[in-house]
């Protein structure tokens, strides 16, 4: 069942055919687009053509580079997670809220600790939304608190407490040396240590954020490039709608 | 030629409006001052360092000062006060402080005149440094030429300074004119400047004094090199404004992030220390000779770009007007603007035309600071490069100052070495081919640029008209600016400003006052 497999698409089925890109600390000449080259046999490309080379100065060179893989991928293989729930416009939500919850909801977001960025949490939360989309502020069933950026991790799991918050929303932009991550556990451990845990939603999000990395790291969803607050909100209404169903 | 046809009692009424806002904080200049600057004073008569546990000499005089409830005279007194008594020079005096072997309180008064000497003798020398790091600059500009227009600005942030300075070196031999160490992340809301080189920085790397001059000595060298003045800049914002402003005259940075209001809006720092530290860091940025930039692209980032394109144009002329009070001319005032609407929108380009055709016809002798799309870059490298073309191209086609370069990495990571190189490349090949176009294109009598441009003009002058009957203060309160509401006493940083007391006494302040022909 060999053609069942999935194979990089160049201009024929299953050539194989990949564009990569990247710089090599080797100048930019015969001997550095050999060191591209053997680099890429190691990697397991054949038919590697060299076909662009960037002087970058300071001895760096940069190689535009067409090969090909002979590794595919077996669909059967592929296990993702991602958000299951349904996406539902703005009023659309606020009727599901209405109807299945009875009251207004309190969501509560930050930009945690060192981050400064909060194009991602303002994108979700702000009146103004992101790209025709409306932030959580203007649900009518949404109470939405954005405690902006540099928030201490203690600081917005008060907020939670003291809003008795329905969802806590954390934004992560900055992800040098991995910051993300360890900011993000250490709300999340924090939040375990004081028994808030369970007694709300964790929701993270920003650029490198995917679903399965927040499950993994313990939160209940996680929403990358791409995500808008419809998708929050909806994800929102309906995981306490079921829990509230459960109970 | 491309010419904007503005409305001149429009111009007028908006320029009137903005300076009548920023000639109603005389009370604040004149009367208050911050810790900030109290430990700018110390940096100036030259006390830097730090303990071991890494607080630096200035926070801990300046913290002792305050507590014994003696800052209110300002600092220079009692180190100039030690000095004479101890015969010892500042960072001396200094460093017994930080030992416990010495309390400037406990030293009896020395005589008036003899402190009020050290003190002239101590800034005259400190201000000569200055003046002589201006003169070099210049000196360099004259014997390699101006710098391009628009410049190509472009940022390293690796978090090491060491690897920042590899980064830099490759882009300045790419045609970079200006690098920008970003800062790390958090550094905004530190009350101290880290000191010594550093290694580990988030998004950025610290601004610290000796960063600054590996960096600085770095970019000299390969200047010589390439025969072109490679401009160093970084932030004075946050709340050590006027530290890092000084920071950046002593080791000749050449520009300066400098918002009379951004801290106030973005950092939640509080306003009346925001602005009371501005007023004295701009006054070292002009007597420096630093060109100032400022930071309107953040009312882009966070609000609509066409709705709020008025609350840019109203910065602008804020920023122009406090710039002013600090003595900063025209020509170095690099106000800021943003390449940020949705590039999904009918006829984007000409909006983004008319917007950037503004801020050039409003501040013809400034050297604009155009600054790239960045809420719209995305993982789609190819996309975001295509836009930074189009961004470049408005660049030279209206004559902006300063191009800070986008990258087509932009929503993903720091900038690595070849995203930066093709930033170059794209801003390179953009000037060139369209180097003298703007002369040859003239709009159309009735054209949609022309009023887009008195629409945002006249939206600014009714908004700055509000503001100046409500108060600056009072309409941030209500989050007129940035839809963001700072109330006057809330924010960090309210329990740094004091008041002063009669006897207080800044020598760097009067003495550049008056170079500055400010009094």
């Amino acid at each position: 069942m060999k053609k069942e497999l999935i194979r990089p698409y160049g201009d024929t089925h299953n050539d194989g055919r990949m564009q990569l890109s990247f710089s090599l600390p080797v100048h930019a000449d015969e001997y550095g687009k050999e060191a591209a080259r053997l680099l890429l046999k190691q990697m397991g490309f054949d038919d590697i053509e060299v076909c662009g080379v960037r002087d970058l100065n300071e001895g760096f060179a940069q190689f535009i580079v067409y090969a090909t893989t002979a590794a595919a991928v077996d669909p059967k293989q592929i296990k993702v997670k991602i958000v299951e729930t349904e996406v539902m416009d703005m009023d659309t939500t606020d009727e599901y809220i209405a109807e299945h919850l009875g009251r207004e909801i309190t969501v509560v977001g930050a930009c945690i600790e060192s981050d400064a960025h909060t194009v991602g949490i303002d994108a979700i939360m702000n009146m103004k939304g992101y790209n025709h989309r409306y932030g959580l502020e203007r649900y009518q069933y949404i109470n939405a608190i954005n405690l902006g950026a540099q928030v201490p991790s203690e600081e917005l799991l008060r907020r939670a407490r003291e809003e008795k918050a329905d969802a806590v929303l954390v934004s992560q932009v900055v992800t040098q040396k991995n910051i993300h991550i360890k900011n993000l556990t250490k709300l999340i451990e924090l939040a375990e240590a004081e028994g808030l845990r369970d007694s709300m939603l964790f929701i993270c999000g920003g650029p490198r954020i995917s679903h399965e990395l927040a499950i993994e790291l313990g939160y209940d969803a996680g929403f990358g490039t791409g995500s808008y607050s419809t998708d929050v909100a909806s994800f929102i209404a309906i995981t306490l709608a079921e829990r509230k169903a459960k109970r | 030629m491309l010419k904007l046809n503005l409305h001149p009692k429009t111009v007028e009424r908006a320029r009137e409006a903005a300076t009548q806002i920023c000639k109603s904080f005389d009370w604040l200049f004149n009367d208050y001052s911050s810790l900030a600057i109290e430990r700018t004073v110390l940096r100036l008569m030259g006390i830097d360092g730090a303990t071991e546990d890494g607080k630096p000499l200035p926070n801990l005089i300046v913290d002792k000062l305050r507590e014994d409830k003696l800052i209110e005279r300002g600092a220079a007194y009692w180190i100039a006060n030690a000095m004479a008594s101890t015969g010892k020079c500042a960072q001396e005096v200094a460093d017994l402080i930080a030992s416990g072997e010495l309390d400037p309180g406990q030293i009896p008064a020395q005589s008036p005149d003899k402190v009020f000497q050290i003190l002239s003798e101590v800034s005259d020398k400190t201000m000569a440094h200055i003046k002589a790091q201006r003169v070099h600059r210049a000196a360099q500009f004259a014997k390699y030429g101006p710098r391009r227009k628009p410049a190509i600005y472009v940022i390293v942030a690796t978090g090491n300074i060491y690897e920042d300075v590899k980064q830099a070196r490759a882009a300045a031999r790419e045609g970079a004119d200006i690098i920008a160490v970003i800062r790390s992340t958090a550094q905004s809301l530190l009350d101290y400047v880290p000191y010594g080189a550093t290694t580990v920085g988030f998004g950025g790397t610290y601004a610290t004094q000796e960063n600054f001059r590996i960096m600085r000595a770095a970019l000299d060298e390969v200047s010589e090199q390439e025969k072109r003045y490679i401009s160093l800049t970084n932030y004075a914002s946050g709340l050590c404004m006027p530290e890092i402003a000084a920071m950046g005259a002593l080791e000749r940075l050449d520009l300066m992030l400098n918002d009379a209001m951004y801290g106030i809006l973005f950092r939640d720092i509080n306003p009346k220390r925001t602005l009371l530290d501005q007023y004295f860091s701009r006054m070292i940025n002009a007597y420096a000779g630093i060109e100032i930039q400022t930071g309107e692209d953040n009312y882009l980032t966070t609000s609509d770009a066409i709705e709020k394109a008025y609350t840019v144009t109203a910065s602008q002329l804020l920023n122009e007007q406090f710039a002013l009070l600090s003595g900063v001319k025209p020509e170095k005032m690099g106000l800021g603007h943003a390449y940020e609407i949705n590039p999904e929108i009918e006829n984007s380009f000409s909006y983004e035309l008319a917007h950037a055709l503004l801020t050039r016809t409003l501040f013809p002798d400034a050297p604009i600071k155009y600054m790239p799309p960045t809420k719209f870059a995305s993982g789609n490298i190819f996309k975001t490069h295509l836009m930074d073309a189009m961004f470049n191209f408005i660049g030279q086609l209206t004559g902006q100052g300063v191009q800070l370069l986008g990258m087509m990495t932009e929503a993903i990571h720091t900038p690595h070495i070849a995203d930066r190189s093709l930033a170059i490349e794209n801003a390179m090949y953009l000037f060139n081919a369209v180097k003298n176009l703007g002369d040859e294109l003239c709009l159309a009598e009735d054209s949609f640029i022309n009023a887009r441009a008195n629409t945002v003009l006249q939206e600014a002058a009714e908004f700055l008209e509000r503001v100046e009957r409500e108060g600056l203060f009072a309409a941030m309160a209500k989050g007129e600016f940035a839809d963001i509401k700072r109330p006057e006493n809330g924010g960090k940083g309210l329990d740094g400003v004091f008041r002063k007391s009669p006897d207080y006494y800044n020598p760097f302040l009067e003495k550049m006052k008056v170079e500055l022909e400010l009094s």
